[in-house]
């Protein structure tokens, strides 16, 4: 490629060999929207993998950096030791705006709301919501241009992904949109360019808080009418959730609105950027379309559309030779995990029809394993079932554009243009 | 070696041997048996390797630990005899083992 963009991975390998280890800093929100991390992941694993960042590399202070795929598991699966309160983000949280959910909330209390909300994602509720998932992938493939450049993260990814919302909530269709607009507002950093004055933190709330009205509404319709499969009515009618204040009930939604909505999306885009990138997997996926599910897992590991998990130690504890101390910040880092050529053989590559595409980082492991994973893997899989018989080829024109978060791997933008239909 | 009899929840049988020392998960995952997706690699992390235990077998193959309880929490169709099959490991003892597979793994 001759676009600049491996003179800046070169350059960036360059320097990350070259800086001392303590200037290596992952929370450098540049860091992500050039894509350039990789090199410091590399050397991290092998020369500190359990790494600690001093307090100047972030505003909320000193964390630790876990980088090796055992140690990322050891961690996640040791939720006594590792809690996943106050945060499951490098940030901590507001003390006049706490929005209590359950990704970040220690057993007994994550156990009981999880289970209220997992049976929507249930493999027998999924099979039943098939068709209709297939029917609007359809009719999106179906509206796109051909032959001239647009969208693909707007017309595609956000839209798909913001239908499969309304539907689990059963949103009204046409005020769809809003979810969107929630879901980025909920996740978005200064440099996201989404907010009009500089007083972000006000705009941010003042448009959450017309979230929770909106929800507000739905929830008064749903909790008077019989239970109904939509999340909104088990939310109304389930034990452990129906007394939720406010702010509980809008950090709820909000877990649902970005888990469902962030991740499966970047996900989207990164389908077409991989292949891309690497057509002879196109090819091979095109003559043998069987593949879809592995390339539907290899695509979610390539992509980590969630690049860490917070964790807070709960007691003093030993790993790799370091002492973390009670109350510090630990990041796992599931994007390092996912290229770690000790757990995975030659991570970097995309490689469709590899031997274990199931055993991934980017769901996490243990009691907070991703809920939604089946539903995820269910729209990329009906995704491309649609898209190959469609569009032989789906080229990337322009992009695709990062966005500048330390979590969120995905992409803001990226102009494509499908050249025939078959 | 242990004969290991696989049953899919629509019925299929794998007879397999599987050698001591392996989990009852890398039994089925080694000679490709579908049903199984063991997602974690055998960590007691995912629940993606949920069996039944045949009701005669049950004693034999002893009893969930803590954190099988925990991750089992979360499947789907979890029953008496529900088992995180990289949770149980294979010994002559359990030559003839045979266990079920559910609907799907979550
Ligand atoms: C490719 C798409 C997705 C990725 C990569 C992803 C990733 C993750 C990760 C890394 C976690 C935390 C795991 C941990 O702490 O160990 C998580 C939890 C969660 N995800 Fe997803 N997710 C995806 C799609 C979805 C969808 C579609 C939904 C909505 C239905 C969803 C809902 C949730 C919820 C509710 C949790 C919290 C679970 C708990 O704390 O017990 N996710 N996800
Ligand atoms: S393989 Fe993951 S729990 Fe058994």
């Amino acid at each position: 490629m001759s676009d600049g963009s491996i003179d800046l991975k070169a350059e960036a390998r360059a320097k990350a060999y070259a800086m001392p280890l303590e200037d290596i800093n992952l929370a450098d929100t540049e860091m992500w929207r050039t894509d350039t991390a990789w090199p410091y992941f590399e050397r991290l694993r092998s020369e500190d993998p359990v790494h600690l960042h001093p307090a100047h590399h972030h505003p909320d202070g000193a964390f630790w950096s876990i980088t090796r795929y055992t140690d990322i598991m050891a961690v996640d699966t040791n939720h006594e030791v590792f809690s996943s309160e106050p945060s499951i983000t490098i940030f901590d949280p507001k003390e006049d705006f706490k929005l209590p959910m359950f990704i970040a909330m220690d057993p007994p209390k994550h156990d009981v709301q999880r289970k209220i909300v997992s049976p929507i994602v249930s493999p027998a509720n999924l099979h039943l919501m098939e068709p209709l998932i297939r029917s609007r992938i359809q009719s999106t493939l179906d509206s796109l241009p051909i032959g001239e450049p647009f969208d693909w993260v707007d017309k595609v990814s956000i839209e798909l992904t913001t239908q499969m919302l309304a539907t689990l909530f059963d949103f009204p269709w046409e005020d769809r949109r809003k979810l969107t607009r929630w879901s980025d507002i909920a996740t978005a950093g200064p440099e996201s360019g989404l907010f009009v004055t500089d007083d972000h933190e006000t705009e941010r709330r003042m448009e959450l808080f017309a979230c929770v009205d909106y929800f507000t509404r739905l929830w008064n319709e749903r909790v008077n009418a019989p239970p109904k499969g939509d999340l909104i009515s088990m939310l109304a009618h389930g034990e452990a959730t129906r007394n939720m204040d406010r702010m509980e009930y809008l950090g709820n939604l909000l877990l649902l609105i970005v888990g469902g909505n962030d991740t499966t999306r970047n996900t989207m885009t990164g389908s077409i950027l991989a292949m891309n990138e690497n057509p002879d997997q196109l090819r091979k996926l095109q003559a043998n379309p069987d593949l879809i599910p592995s390339m539907v897992s290899e695509t979610i590991r390539w992509q980590t559309p969630l690049s860490n998990m917070r964790r807070t130690a709960t007691r003093d504890f030993e790993l790799g030779g370091k002492l973390i101390k009670k109350g510090d910040k630990v990041l796992i880092w599931y994007a390092s995990g996912n290229r770690d050529e000790t757990a995975i053989e030659n991570p970097n590559a995309y490689i469709i029809d590899r031997e274990r595409p199931r055993n991934h980082l980017s769901f996490g492991f243990g009691i907070h394993r991703c809920v939604g994973n089946r539903l995820a893997e269910l729209q990329l899989k009906i995704l491309w079932e649609e898209i190959l018989p469609r569009f032989p080829e789906i080229r990337i024109v322009e992009g695709p554009h990062r966005v500048a978060s330390v979590l969120i791997r995905g992409y803001s933008s990226m102009q494509v243009v499908i050249p025939v239909r078959t | 070696m242990a004969k290991i009899t696989y049953v899919e929840h629509n019925g299929t049988k794998h007879v397999v041997d599987v050698k001591p020392g392996l989990s009852v998960m890398e039994g089925a995952v080694k000679n490709n048996i579908p049903g199984i997706d063991a997602d974690c690699g055998g960590a007691c992390a995912c629940a993606t390797c949920h069996v039944y235990v045949d009701e005669a077998w049950r004693d034999k193959t002893g009893e969930r630990s803590t954190m099988e309880v925990s991750m089992l929490d979360f499947a789907e169709g979890v029953k008496p005899n529900s088992r995180l099959a990289c949770q149980i490991k294979v010994s002559d003892a359990l030559d003839g083992l045979i266990v079920q597979m559910p609907e799907s793994q979550h």
